[in-house]
């Protein structure tokens, strides 16, 4: 049964190792992935702890339906106190990891302390080893994982390493699995070379009965069906998600130039078919691949085609590689894409985070605020590849003044930087942004000032909001399991009604990621996927537990408040500039200047912006401060944590 | 008689592994990869991934290595089985298997090898990208000598073009 899965506690200062099962209580509270691991670092982290020291704790886990016959399964949540924010650290990646983890007869592990010198987990058929990492210690992410499969001599072992730039606690180093799968945001890479920990290794033979399988078959079939019948789905397993770059930019919503603009004009090298015809040419026609037991195979394989990385192989891009190494540095060749793409998975550092670092120091370096000195004789100015590419390498490296600020993450650079850095800096609580510009979209702005781990699309983004659905349709959808009979707009540069879209979708997303599901098997890009009526079905056929809609809806509720919880304990306040719930000040001062006709001139408007706070506010229970009311606590459960069941 | 065949074309497969979850929740009721009949083998390095299962051999090595004649052809189905009654779990048939797919299961102390579900492989039936497909026998070749042909053809024509000049 997925309810036999076990929490695996490891000390790696001590190297005691011990094994729990899950309490009943918790999973009803909890459910598991996310939601289980919020309230473990809540319990387990000490208030105020070094990041980086100790005291930390790094959570992995897999969901409550990891591995079962529920569509979509394969993704591993990883959580810590950032290294890059000093908050909330939670990053999710598919692969083939958690499914294996379940196999070895765990859905959570709960790491603390350090070790001495480099090691790695062996978890293997419901027991944990601590091994010697020494040959594996220095190499990429690919080179580490094949190392532990060869020294274990087991093909099937799935790993998640942390690559060079976690060893040299780049502060938003990821943390992988297989070719390009990244837990990528909060640099929870950086946690795993704090620790000494090089990887974790999994290799299990248990089974994961299922509760009703035969039921559960012909569940999955229909849901399986129901996934990739979408045109959406079908254009990702196509294109992958280099299409909602392509699309987004269309109409003058991506970033460019560290914000100045919102369009990337002459692209052609770089729209989604470009790619698409790269990977063709060096793949072949089935170039597209997938993460475990999912039907919509959206990421794309492909070999480097030119220059001196010609040959390569890797995976994707992703949009936030055409972002990161085209849309914000203003470059437009589909090789600095692809090879930017290789560097990051190669050192394993987020991509996301990197190309705004790099975008932002080049905005700097054309204002004059940093010196060609400062920049260790480099060029920094926008559309300069090689310099971009170069500056890939130096951050990862720590090599040199600017590239190792710059690896401390933007608040921290900007300290050492100076002048007014701080202020072209775009991120929410210490962490970039999507390169996405929300200035023509209030709700998607809401989103990302309000998301748990800084500025972020995959945890309350209403991306629905730009399909301009009928209102009926929208009541449909965002009208349960909860009632709701208030505002609600399909005109995505309206802000009423946007308050509560972004609530359901936090909820939404929470969800999924405690169930460990994929978020594009449900409402994020696709508006008829399946969400909370859909999941007591999937969740009792599979293990055996009867929820309802609302129930799962409360969980989320309730896990969401626990990342709040944490988030208020290390410093969260509404309107501080690098703590708070609030954007960079340009989404307020600067409009946008390229893009669709009705784009241009859009900025979000800060009065409007600050009463959507207050309603968000008023519909998570929060009071006009964002601190949890005593009512909301109690009404969610919440009024005696720390409560340390696990 | 003619029978349907898994037919496999490794060229389309994804690598998902739904095929083996499928396959061992089918037959043990189960999750796990290490009970199901079809395997995915991956080089995740070079992006190949090529899922293996029994062919059902005509002159099936496990079938004539069998020291206690447990394994038969299923003249209905077209399928080799194996007689569970008959079986001695000696493991004969796994290590004369040309493509690796009689797996031996420690827990259940015997080998499991593709039964085709009864005539509904599941493993074919979940598989959307067509990489297992299940097709009369005879057939097998048709579609492989049609992509074969078409790319002897497009050979052709860019030879013929560089022959021309263009």
């Amino acid at each position: 049964m997925p309810l036999s899965r076990k929490i695996g506690y490891v000390n790696l200062t001590t190297g005691d190792i011990s094994v729990q099962p899950i309490p009943l209580e918790m999973r009803r509270r909890f459910l598991g992935g996310r939601g289980l691991d919020a309230y473990l670092l809540y319990n387990h982290v000490p208030q105020g702890a070094d990041p980086l020291g100790p005291d930390n704790v790094l959570l992995i886990s897999g969901g409550l339906l990891t591995a079962t016959c529920a569509s979509a399964t394969a993704r591993t949540h990883v959580m810590a106190k950032s290294a890059l924010t000093g908050l909330l650290g939670s990053a999710n990646m598919g692969g083939f990891f958690a499914p294996e983890l379940a196999w070895a007869g765990f859905h959570h592990l709960v790491i603390k302390g350090k070790a001495s010198k480099p090691v790695y987990l062996y978890v293997h058929d419901g027991r944990i080893e601590i091994r010697d990492a020494s040959r594996v210690w220095g190499k990429t992410t690919t080179e580490a994982q094949a190392a532990i499969r060869e020294e274990l001599g087991d093909d099937e072992v799935k790993s998640l390493v942390c690559g060079p730039a976690g060893e040299k606690l780049v502060r938003f180093a990821n943390v992988m699995t297989g070719i390009k799968n990244a837990a990528g945001r909060t640099g929870m890479g950086c946690i795993m070379g704090s620790k000494n920990l090089k990887a974790v290794a999994a290799r299990g033979t248990m089974d994961i009965r299922i509760a009703h399988p035969v039921e559960a078959l012909e569940h999955n079939k229909r849901f399986i069906e129901q996934i990739t019948s979408s045109k959406v789905n079908q254009t990702q397993g196509t294109l992958g998600t280099p299409f909602i770059w392509g699309a987004t930019n269309s109409w003058g919503g991506v970033r460019t130039r560290n914000f100045q603009y919102n369009q990337l004009e002459y692209a052609d090298d770089v729209e989604p078919e470009r790619i698409d015809e790269i990977a063709t040419e060096t793949m072949g026609p089935y170039h597209m691949t997938g993460c475990y037991a999912c039907q919509v195979h959206c990421r794309a394989q492909y070999k480097i085609p030119s220059g001196p990385y010609k040959g390569k192989y890797d995976e994707g891009p992703e949009y936030t590689s055409q972002g990161a190494f085209a849309g914000e540095p203003d470059c437009r060749s589909a090789e600095t894409v692809l090879v930017g793409n290789h560097l990051v998975d190669q050192y394993g550092v987020d991509n996301l985070e990197i190309g705004s670092l790099i975008s932002w120091a080049m905005e700097l370096y054309e204002l004059g605020i940093l010196t060609k000195e400062q920049t260790g004789g480099l060029d920094l100015r926008f559309g300069n590849d090689e310099a971009l590419l170069e500056m890939i390498h130096r951050i990862c490296r720590r090599d040199g003044w600017l590239a190792n600020a710059l690896a401390d993450g933007g608040v921290a650079a900007s300290e050492a930087i100076g002048k007014n850095s701080f202020d072209y800096l775009i991120q929410v609580k210490g962490m970039s942004n999507l390169h996405s510009d929300e200035r023509a979209t209030p709700g998607l702005a809401l989103n990302i000032a309000t998301a748990s781990r800084g500025s972020d699309h995959l945890r309350s983004r209403p991306a629905i909001d730009l399909y301009h659905l009928p209102e009926p349709v929208l009541r449909k959808i965002y009208g349960s399991p909860v009632p709701y009979d208030g505002p609600l707009s399909s005109e995505h540069t309206e802000y009423i009604g946007k308050p509560w879209q972004v609530f359901w979708q936090e909820n939404c997303y929470m969800a999924v990621d405690c169930l460990g599901i994929c978020k594009y098997h449900t409402v994020f890009l696709g508006a008829t996927h399946p969400n909370f009526e859909d999941w007591p079905t999937v969740i009792r056929l599979n293990t055996g537990l009867e929820f309802t809609p609302r129930e799962i809806w409360d969980v989320a509720e309730r896990a969401n408040m626990m990342e709040r919880l944490f988030n208020l304990r290390e410093g969260l306040t509404r309107r501080d500039a690098r703590k708070g719930d609030t954007l960079n000040h340009r989404y307020f001062d600067e409009p946008c200047r390229r893009g669709a006709p009705g784009v241009v001139g859009l900025k979000i408007d800060r009065e409007r912006f600050d009463k959507m706070v207050d309603e968000f506010y008023v519909h998570k229970g929060l009071d006009a401060d964002g601190v949890p009311k005593p009512e909301t606590l109690a009404r969610l459960g919440l009024d005696h944590e720390p409560s340390r069941v696990v | 008689m003619s029978h349907k065949l898994l037919q496999i074309d490794h060229e389309k497969c994804t690598g998902c592994r739904l095929c083996e979850l499928v396959c061992a929740v089918r037959h043990h009721g189960v999750s796990n990869p290490t009970k199901s009949r079809i395997r995915v083998i991956k080089w995740e390095g070079e992006g190949v991934y090529v899922p293996m299962a029994c062919q059902q051999c005509q002159d099936a090595p496990c079938q004539k290595a069998c020291p206690s004649k447990a394994i038969a052809r299923d003249e209905a189905l077209g399928a080799v089985a194996v007689d569970y009654d008959k079986c001695i779990g000696c493991r004969t048939c796994v290590s004369v298997c040309p493509f690796g797919a009689m797996h031996f299961v420690p827990a259940e102390r015997k080998v499991i090898k593709c039964d085709l579900c009864e005539g509904e492989p599941q493993c074919a039936r979940f598989c959307e990208v067509h990489a297992v497909s299940y097709v009369e026998s005879g057939d097998v070749g048709v579609g492989k000598g049609r992509a074969a042909a078409r790319r002897l053809l497009e050979a052709d024509r860019s030879a013929a073009e560089l022959l021309a000049g263009r």
